[in-house]
Order: structure tokens, then C-alpha cells, then sequence
């Protein structure tokens, strides 16, 4: 039994979501193989290659390979798949949309975004926006599974030696082309895998208004998060939306401002280590999920909360 | 041009789910039911699309049980002009799903198949990326925007790092998000009007598809319960608590 896990990467370095996939791969078998796509990407083979529970790493280069696109990657994993019993990935966007690819084309049947394996054929997951958890087990002879990072640590970068394995890339697939990535930049830590997250929501009222949720997260090192109202609304760009749809996160500290509370919305931030809202409706669902309520108008509270925080003499980063 | 767009039969995202109480699964009696959101924004996008002149006709499908047509006949009423239900029973897995809508692509041969990114219910995230590849056409995921050009689509996709722009060649399948369109709500007459329209029904079987689920559902449950949490008078309260209680800042 062994176990290919696809690493998503900008060919300059390994995605932290990775770190975590190999994490849950290597609960389901210890023999994990790496599988990496990409275009001029040595250095991420190398990284790769030196994580201790990395077995092997299997390296693809393409000219073709650098943007990854679905159709371009799905070919090479079934190509190669035949020695492996599971093929992993991380469920962000990234593994949403290439596994069903490789699924179906391998006729098996993919078990998403996992939390928890319980055997190699078993896995819990999240079902209805993570308002019920479901124990499935696969009866495939090869299993698809996509995990959801924020549910396994991360695995360990060093240690390693695994050997390298240069493969043949399959043929392009022209139907589809890349043209851009609109990427934001930003000095944060990832929403991902931040230890705090201060989120917005249609309370805020405008854009602008952020600058107070900004002011906070400079102060505490954190994430900005935003409820799916919230950029609808054009607030916030959307790679910022937590949520059922949008990412899920597992901050120590979450603090919600002008959020009521969707189902929807919980279902990206309730498994949060503390939980804080701040909200002028007392009945908000939001504070049903709280450890700490504040029921009060943010555009008061966010200023206090700022200078109290200016009052600590150290904060945790 | 023609679009062929699937829409799944959920419960409303309104409604709190509830475990049974056996651990067999959700309690589906006597609650309400709609059609995924983000397959009304497919819906509205291919109408939109036939309002610019850009297509010809709209096929809304399903694959369910026999009540699922409501969501077709919604989805008739915003503007599609025929509907296909591909009757199932039982849960029926994304694989199956994928390959029941790939006999009716190859009948039906439109040039796009759109589709919600994602069910609210399983929360799968798999069939229109698993009916492009057994069609092997372009998949083009996440989508925000739409633009329809000669013989291609070039489409922004929501990604984790912000937004990305592909072009794909019709034909191909589009799976939307959200924040694709605003959904318009069927006004009375054209409810009426969609009860006339041509609404085929299939059987899975028939169409030689085994729907027969791969993965099985051993127990559901409710997620643990997050303790209940305290109200606070302040902000500086607030901040006392976060520093001294919870220790996280």
C-alpha cells in the first residue's frame, strides 16, 4: 500500500496546505510518495525530498505544467496512479478542482475533504456546511481523498532524504488556457493557517470601514477574514471570504465584528480554538458560537478595543 | 448555441439540518426543500446568456427522485426551456451523477454545461470537474464572471489566492459560484407558463448508468457542541479576558 500525494506549489515553494496533506496521507500509510507538477520547480523537489515522512518524490517538468491547470495535471497522476492504493490532496481550490478529474477518470468514487482518518479505507467528514459529521468508508480499490488542512498539523520539513525521480510529463491538453492571476499581495499571515483572524461582515457598511479591522489585525499579527456579505457587497476582495464556500479557518483567537452569523458562515469559523463577537444585535446567531459576546456598536468598540490593546505591554505574535 | 444546465434538489440553506436520531443520516421529512443556490446562478447565467442572443436553447436537468422535478420546473420558470429529470432512487454519488449527465450530453450535444460549483448538502464539490473529464472537454470551476466570445469562454475563477482568468474552448463545463450573477425570482406567470413546458423523464437505468454508491455511509452525527460562552460588559473587559483568561493575546 502506498500513497500519492499531489503537492500544490508556485514553483518556487511547497503551499503550507501541502505540509498538511502529507500529514494526513501518512496516517493512512506511511509509504507517501509525492507526485510535483510544475515548470523550473528543482527547488520544490528538493524541499520536498528533505520532509521526513516523504518517502519519494516523483518530479514532472512541462512548460505546459506551470499554471495548473486540471486538464494538464489530471493525465499524468492517472498515468503514474496504478502503484498507489489512495491519491491525495489538499481541499482548497487547488485539489477541488483537479481530484474529481483524476476520480473520474480512474472510475472511482472521491471522498472530500476528510477531517479525520479512521482507517485507510475510512475517513470522517463534514456534510451539510458542518452541521453533521459523516463516517464513510470507501469500497473503491483506489481511493480519491481530498483532506481539509486546518484538521491535520503540519508535517515536519526536515529530516528527510527521499530519493528524487524525474518522470515524463503526459501530452498538453490545448482546450484550455491560462491567461492571469490576480494574486493580492500582503505582509499578513495566510488566512489559512494565521494564529489570529479578525473578520468583517456586512456591519462594516463600506470598505473603507475595514481600516478599523485592519488597525486590529496589525496589532495582533493577524489574518483578515470577511463574511460571503461582506464581499458581495465589493467590502473586501473574495479570497478573504470564510465559509461554507469560501475557506475554512482554525485560528487560536477569531474575532467576528458585524457579523451575524449564517450557517453558512459558521461553517468556516466554529471549530476557532476562541471565539469573540462583537455585535449590536444581541439575538445575532453569532454569539451562540462566542466564547466572548460584546454586544456593542462596532464603529465604538473597534476604537477602544485598539487603544486597550496599546495599553498591554506585550502581545502574543 | 446551446446549454445544458444541471441543478440538484437540497434542503432550503435556511434550515438548521438535524441528525437522525439512529445516527442513519438527516432528518428530510417535513422540511423545506429548494434548489442549490449557487445552480440558480447557473440558471441565470445561461438566461442571461440567451437574452444577449448568444444561445438558442436551455435544458435544465436533474438527476433524483421523482419530486425533484420542482427544481427543474423552477428552473423552467427563470427561463430554461425544457427539463430532463433522470429519476434515481436513493443517494445517488457524484461519479454516478457525472456519468448519468454525460449520456445526455452526448444526446443531447449542447456546446456548455454549467452547474453549481458545489451542493450544500454533501458538500461534494466533484461532478461538473468528473463530467468534464469523462467527456474530456475544458473545466472551467470557481467562475465569478462569464464572458462569451466567438468559439471560446474566458472565465474568472475564484481561487484561494485571489482570482484567475482561463480561456476555454466550447464545448466545455462551467461550474459557478456565488458571486457569479444575481438570481432573479420567477414572476407568477411564468410559473404558470413553466407547468406547459416539455419535461422529460428517464430512468438512471436505462440510460444504462449504475448509480449504486461506492461509498458508504456509516453513521452521521452531530459535530461536538462548542461550550456556551459569556457575555462582556466592555471592551476592556473584553481585552482582560483574551490576555488573561484565554491567554491569546
Amino acid at each position: 500500500m502506498s500513497v500519492l500525494l499531489i503537492a500544490e506549489h508556485n514553483n518556487k515553494e511547497v503551499r503550507s496546505f501541502t505540509l498538511n496533506a502529507i500529514t494526513a496521507a501518512s496516517q493512512i500509510d506511511t509509504d507517501v510518495h509525492v507526485l510535483l507538477i510544475g515548470k523550473d520547480c528543482g527547488n520544490v523537489a528538493k524541499s520536498l525530498s528533505e520532509m521526513s515522512a516523504v518517502k519519494k518524490v516523483l518530479h514532472a517538468e512541462a512548460d505546459y505544467y506551470e499554471n495548473y491547470l486540471a486538464e494538464n495535471f489530471a493525465p499524468l497522476v492517472v498515468k503514474i496512479s496504478e502503484n498507489y492504493t489512495h491519491i491525495v490532496s489538499s481541499a482548497n481550490t487547488f485539489g477541488k478542482n483537479l481530484m474529481p478529474r483524476i476520480a473520474a477518470h480512474l472510475d472511482t468514487s472521491q471522498v472530500s475533504d476528510i477531517i479525520k482518518v479512521i482507517s485507510p479505507d475510512t475517513f470522517l467528514r463534514p456534510i451539510y456546511a458542518g452541521n453533521a459529521f459523516a463516517t464513510v468508508k470507501s469500497d473503491d480499490a483506489k481511493k480519491c481523498v481530498t483532506i481539509r488542512p486546518t484538521s491535520f498539523d503540519p508535517c515536519e520539513t526536515s529530516g528527510g532524504s527521499a530519493e528524487i525521480e524525474k518522470i515524463e510529463p503526459t501530452e498538453e491538453f490545448t482546450l484550455s488556457k491560462f491567461i492571469k492571476r490576480e494574486e493580492v499581495k500582503s505582509d499578513r499571515p495566510e488566512l489559512g493557517t494565521a494564529r489570529v483572524v479578525v473578520s468583517g461582515g456586512r456591519g462594516m457598511q463600506n470598505g473603507e470601514n475595514f481600516k478599523l479591522i485592519t488597525d486590529i489585525a496589525d496589532k495582533l499579527n493577524a489574518a483578515i477574514g470577511a463574511s460571503r456579505a461582506a464581499v458581495d457587497a465589493g467590502y473586501i476582495s473574495n479570497e478573504h471570504q470564510v465559509g461554507q464556500t469560501g475557506k475554512v479557518v482554525v485560528p487560536d483567537l477569531y474575532i467576528a465584528v458585524g457579523i451575524s452569523g449564517a450557517i453558512q458562515h459558521l461553517a468556516g469559523m466554529k471549530e476557532s480554538k476562541i471565539i469573540v463577537a462583537i455585535n449590536k444585535d444581541g439575538e445575532a446567531p453569532i454569539f451562540s458560537v462566542a466564547d466572548y459576546g460584546l454586544e456593542a456598536d462596532l464603529f465604538e468598540a473597534l476604537p477602544q478595543f485598539l487603544e486597550e490593546l496599546n495599553k498591554l505591554n506585550s502581545i502574543q505574535k | 448555441m446551446k446549454i445544458l444546465v444541471a441543478v440538484k434538489r437540497v434542503i432550503d440553506y435556511n434550515v438548521q439540518v438535524r441528525v437522525k436520531e439512529d445516527g442513519s443520516g438527516i432528518v428530510t421529512d417535513n422540511v423545506k426543500m429548494s434548489s442549490n443556490p449557487p445552480d440558480d446562478n447557473a440558471i441565470e447565467e445561461a438566461v442571461k446568456i440567451k437574452e444577449a442572443g448568444k444561445a438558442t436553447e436551455i435544458i435544465a436537468i436533474t438527476v433524483g427522485e421523482e419530486k425533484s422535478q420542482d427544481t427543474v420546473r423552477k428552473a423552467l420558470a427563470v427561463g430554461a426551456d425544457r427539463g430532463i429529470l433522470i429519476k434515481t432512487e436513493g443517494t445517488v454519488e457524484p461519479l454516478a451523477v457525472a456519468k448519468a449527465l454525460q449520456k445526455i450530453v452526448e444526446k443531447e450535444k449542447p456546446d456548455l454545461v454549467f452547474m453549481g460549483k458545489q451542493a450544500i448538502d454533501d458538500d461534494c464539490n466533484q461532478t461538473g470537474q468528473m463530467l468534464s473529464a469523462l467527456l474530456n472537454w475544458p473545466q472551467a470551476t470557481f467562475a465569478s464572471k462569464i464572458e462569451v466570445k466567438e468559439k471560446t469562454l474566458e472565465v474568472t475563477r475564484e481561487i484561494d489566492e485571489g482570482l484567475e482568468t482561463i480561456e476555454v474552448n466550447v464545448p466545455a463545463i462551467i461550474t459557478c459560484d456565488l458571486r457569479l450573477n444575481e438570481p432573479r425570482y420567477a414572476s407568477l406567470p411564468n410559473i404558470m407558463k413553466a407547468k406547459k413546458k416539455p419535461l422529460e423523464i428517464l430512468n438512471a437505468s436505462d440510460l444504462g448508468v449504475d448509480t449504486t454508491p461506492r461509498v458508504q455511509q456509516i453513521k452521521v452525527e452531530e459535530p461536538p457542541k462548542r461550550k456556551a460562552g459569556i457575555k462582556v460588559a466592555n471592551v476592556a473587559e473584553l481585552v482582560s479576558k483574551l490576555k488573561n483568561e484565554a491567554k491569546v493575546i
